[in-house]
C-alpha cells in the first residue's frame, strides 16, 4: 500500500536542484505542512461557523446571515474581525497571568493534535508511531486551561464552569480512549495511517463502522462531550452559568476559546471519519476503478487524482459529521449535570469496556475480519 | 547532522531550565494554585525530555497520566476547597526545616551516587528502538513485569475503596474516625455537625 504522492521527497529534490544541502531543504520544508494545516484548520472554522449560523437559522425557520457576501459567507470573517479589534479587558480582581494563559492552554493542544490527521497516504504532518494516542494525551491537557481560566476570572460562574468542564472531560475521556483502544486492537497499530489502510480493503464495506457500531456511537457521544457541544455544553450553560468559564473574557481571548472549540469540533469529526469511516478512502476502492479503466495506479496523473479524491473524501465525511453535530445542537435539550455524569460513568464506560472485551474475543475467533 | 544536534541541545537546555525553575516554584511559591499549575508545567517538560530521548510513548503516557489525570485532580481538589485562610505558625519550624533539608540532601546524594556509578551509554546507538518501544513496553508488561503491573492495579483499587469510604461516611453505621454510631436521618447534612452534635 506504499503508493501515493510523497511531496516532501519531491520538494527536497527540487530544492537540491538549486544546490541546497538536504538539511537546509528539510528545514525549509518543515514549516510548510504545519502552516498549511493551520490555515486549513482556520478556514475549516470559518466554514463551520457559517454552517452553524445557516443551519441553526434553518432549524428555527429564520434566514440567517445574508448581507455579508453571497448567502452570508463573509459573516464569520466579519465576526472574527470584530473580535480582533475589540478591547482586551482583564477584570480588575482577576489573576492576569493565569487569565491570559488559560485560553492559550485550551487552544494549543487542539492545534497540536492536527499533527496526526491524515488526508492521504503521505498527506499528514508527521506519521508518529504513537499516532492516535498522541491525540488522547493532548486532549487531556485542555481541562487544565479551562480550570485555569475559570479560577483566574475570579467569578463564581466562571469557577463553576471550569470545574464542570474538567469533570466532564475527565469522565468522558475514559470511554473515548476505550473505544479507540478497540480500533487499535483491530489494527495492531496506533498510527492513523495504518488505521485507515486497515479499512481500505473493500471500500465502504470494510469501514470500521460496520465492525465497531457500538464503539462508533460511544466515540461520537464522547467526542461531542469533549467538545462541549450541546447536549453536553454544561460548562457554558447560558441559563445557569451566564457563559461558564468564558464569562469574563472579551476580544481576542474570547476568540481563542471560540476558535479552540470549533477547531476541536472539526478535529473530532475528522477523527471519527478516520477511525470509523475509512478516512480518505473512497466508498469504492480507487484501485478497482483504476483497474476497471485499465489505468496504472502508479501513473503520476492518477496519483494526483487519488490524492485529491482522498482530501475531498476526508473533508466531506468530516463535514457530514459536523452537520450532524450542528443539527444535534439546535434540536436537542441540554442534559443535567447528574444525567451527564451518570451517562458517562454508568452507561458509556461499561458499554465501552464490554465492546473492548467483545472485540478482543472476535479478534481471536475471526482474525480475518477483525485484524490478525 | 549538526543542525539536529544543535536543536537537541537547545531543546534540552530549555526543558531543563523550565523543569528546574518550575520545580523550585512549586516548592517556594506561597500560592498553592500557582504551585499546582507549575507542577503541570514541570510534568509537561519531563514529557518533553522523554520525547528528546525518542521515547514518544512514554512521553504521551506521562502527559496523559501526570498532566491529564494527576495534575487536573490536584487542581480540581484545590479549587473545590479553595479557602483563603492564614496558616497557623508552626512552633518548632526551625528543627523541622533542618530535618527536611537533611533528608532531601541525603536523597540528592543518593541520586548523584546512582548517576556517577551507573553506565549510561548504550553499547551502540543502533540498539535504541525508537518507535518500536510501544511494542516492547507491552511485551514487558505482560511477561516479566506482569506481577508488579497487577500489584499496582490492586494498590489503585485499595486507594479507590479508601476514597469511597472517606467520602461516604454517612452510609456506615459507625463513624470510622470516632467510632460513634451515625445518625442515619442526618445523611443529607455534612458529616461535620454530625460528629460534634453527638458529644
Amino acid at each position: 500500500m506504499e503508493y501515493g504522492l510523497d511531496l516532501e521527497y519531491s520538494f527536497n529534490e527540487f530544492l537540491k536542484g538549486f544546490g541546497l544541502s538536504s538539511e537546509i531543504a528539510h528545514i525549509i520544508w518543515l514549516p510548510l505542512p504545519m502552516l498549511l494545516v493551520l490555515v486549513a484548520a482556520v478556514v475549516g472554522v470559518l466554514v463551520t461557523v457559517w454552517l452553524e449560523r445557516k443551519i441553526s437559522a434553518a432549524a428555527q425557520q429564520r434566514i440567517g446571515p445574508e448581507y455579508a457576501g453571497a448567502l452570508g459567507v463573509l459573516q464569520p470573517i466579519a465576526d472574527g474581525l470584530k473580535l480582533l479589534v475589540k478591547e482586551d479587558i482583564i477584570p480588575a480582581k482577576a489573576d492576569g497571568i493565569l487569565f491570559t494563559a488559560g485560553p492559550i492552554l485550551v487552544l494549543v493542544p487542539v492545534i497540536l493534535s492536527w499533527l496526526i490527521v491524515p488526508f492521504g497516504q503521505n498527506l499528514l504532518i508527521s506519521n508518529v508511531g504513537i499516532g492516535i494516542f498522541l491525540w488522547i494525551a493532548l486532549s487531556s491537557i485542555q481541562p487544565i486551561g479551562l480550570l485555569m481560566s475559570g479560577y483566574a476570572s475570579n467569578n463564581k460562574y466562571s469557577l463553576l464552569g471550569g470545574l464542570r468542564a474538567a469533570a466532564q472531560s475527565i469522565s468522558y475521556e475514559i470511554p473515548l480512549a476505550l473505544s479507540v483502544l478497540a480500533i487499535v486492537l483491530m489494527t495492531n497499530s496506533l498510527s492513523t495511517i495504518d488505521i485507515v489502510n486497515q479499512q481500505s480493503g473493500a471500500g465502504i464495506l470494510s469501514w470500521n463502522i460496520w465492525r465497531q457500531p457500538v464503539g462508533f456511537i460511544v466515540f461520537w457521544i464522547c467526542a461531542l462531550a469533549e467538545c462541549e457541544r450541546l447536549p453536553f455544553d454544561l460548562p457554558e450553560a447560558e441559563e445557569e452559568l451566564v457563559a461558564g468559564y468564558q464569562t469574563e473574557y472579551a476580544g481576542m481571548k474570547f476568540a481563542l476559546f471560540y476558535l479552540g472549540s470549533y477547531i476541536n469540533l472539526i478535529l473530532s469529526a475528522l477523527l471519527v471519519s478516520i477511525l470509523y469511516l475509512g478516512g480518505w478512502g473512497f466508498p469504492i476502492p480507487v484501485e478497482l476503478i483504476a483497474k476497471f479503466l485499465n489505468l496504472p495506479i502508479n501513473a503520476p496523473l492518477i496519483q494526483v487524482f487519488t490524492a485529491s479524491i482522498g482530501i475531498v473524501m476526508t473533508v466531506l465525511k468530516a463535514y457530514l459529521l459536523v452537520f450532524i453535530a450542528i443539527l444535534l445542537r439546535w434540536t436537542t435539550p441540554r442534559v443535567r449535570i447528574d444525567q451527564l455524569l451518570d451517562l458517562g460513568w454508568k452507561f458509556l464506560l461499561p458499554i465501552s469496556l464490554a465492546n473492548l472485551l467483545i472485540t478482543a474475543g472476535l479478534k481471536l475467533a475471526f482474525p480475518q475480519f477483525f485484524g490478525g | 547532522m549538526s543542525i539536529a544536534i544543535t536543536t537537541q541541545i537547545i531543546c534540552f537546555s530549555v526543558l531543563s531550565l523550565v523543569i528546574l525553575i518550575g520545580a523550585l516554584g512549586v516548592v517556594l511559591l506561597e500560592s498553592i494554585v500557582y504551585s499546582a499549575f507549575l507542577l503541570g508545567g514541570v510534568f509537561m517538560s519531563v514529557a518533553g525530555l522523554y520525547l528528546l530521548l525518542n521515547a514518544s510513548f512514554v512521553a504521551a503516557a506521562q502527559v496523559l497520566v501526570y498532566v491529564g489525570a494527576v495534575n487536573v485532580l490536584i487542581i480540581f481538589a484545590i479549587m473545590l476547597v479553595n479557602k483563603k485562610e492564614d496558616l497557623k505558625p508552626i512552633s518548632d519550624i526551625k528543627s523541622r526545616r533542618i530535618i527536611s533539608t537533611s533528608i532531601c540532601l541525603t536523597l540528592l546524594s543518593l541520586l548523584i551516587r546512582v548517576d556517577m556509578t551507573n553506565v549510561w551509554s548504550l553499547s551502540s546507538p543502533q540498539n535504541s528502538i525508537g518507535e518500536e518501544s510501544t511494542i516492547r513496553i507491552g511485551e514487558h508488561l505482560f511477561s516479566d513485569y506482569l506481577l508488579p503491573f497487577e500489584v499496582a492495579s490492586v494498590l489503585l483499587l485499595m486507594a479507590m475503596i479508601g476514597a469511597i469510604v472517606l467520602a461516604r461516611r454517612d452510609v456506615m453505621s459507625k463513624d470510622i474516625s470516632t467510632g460513634l454510631p451515625v445518625d442515619q436521618e442526618l445523611i443529607e447534612k455534612s458529616s461535620e455537625p454530625l460528629l460534634t452534635n453527638k458529644n
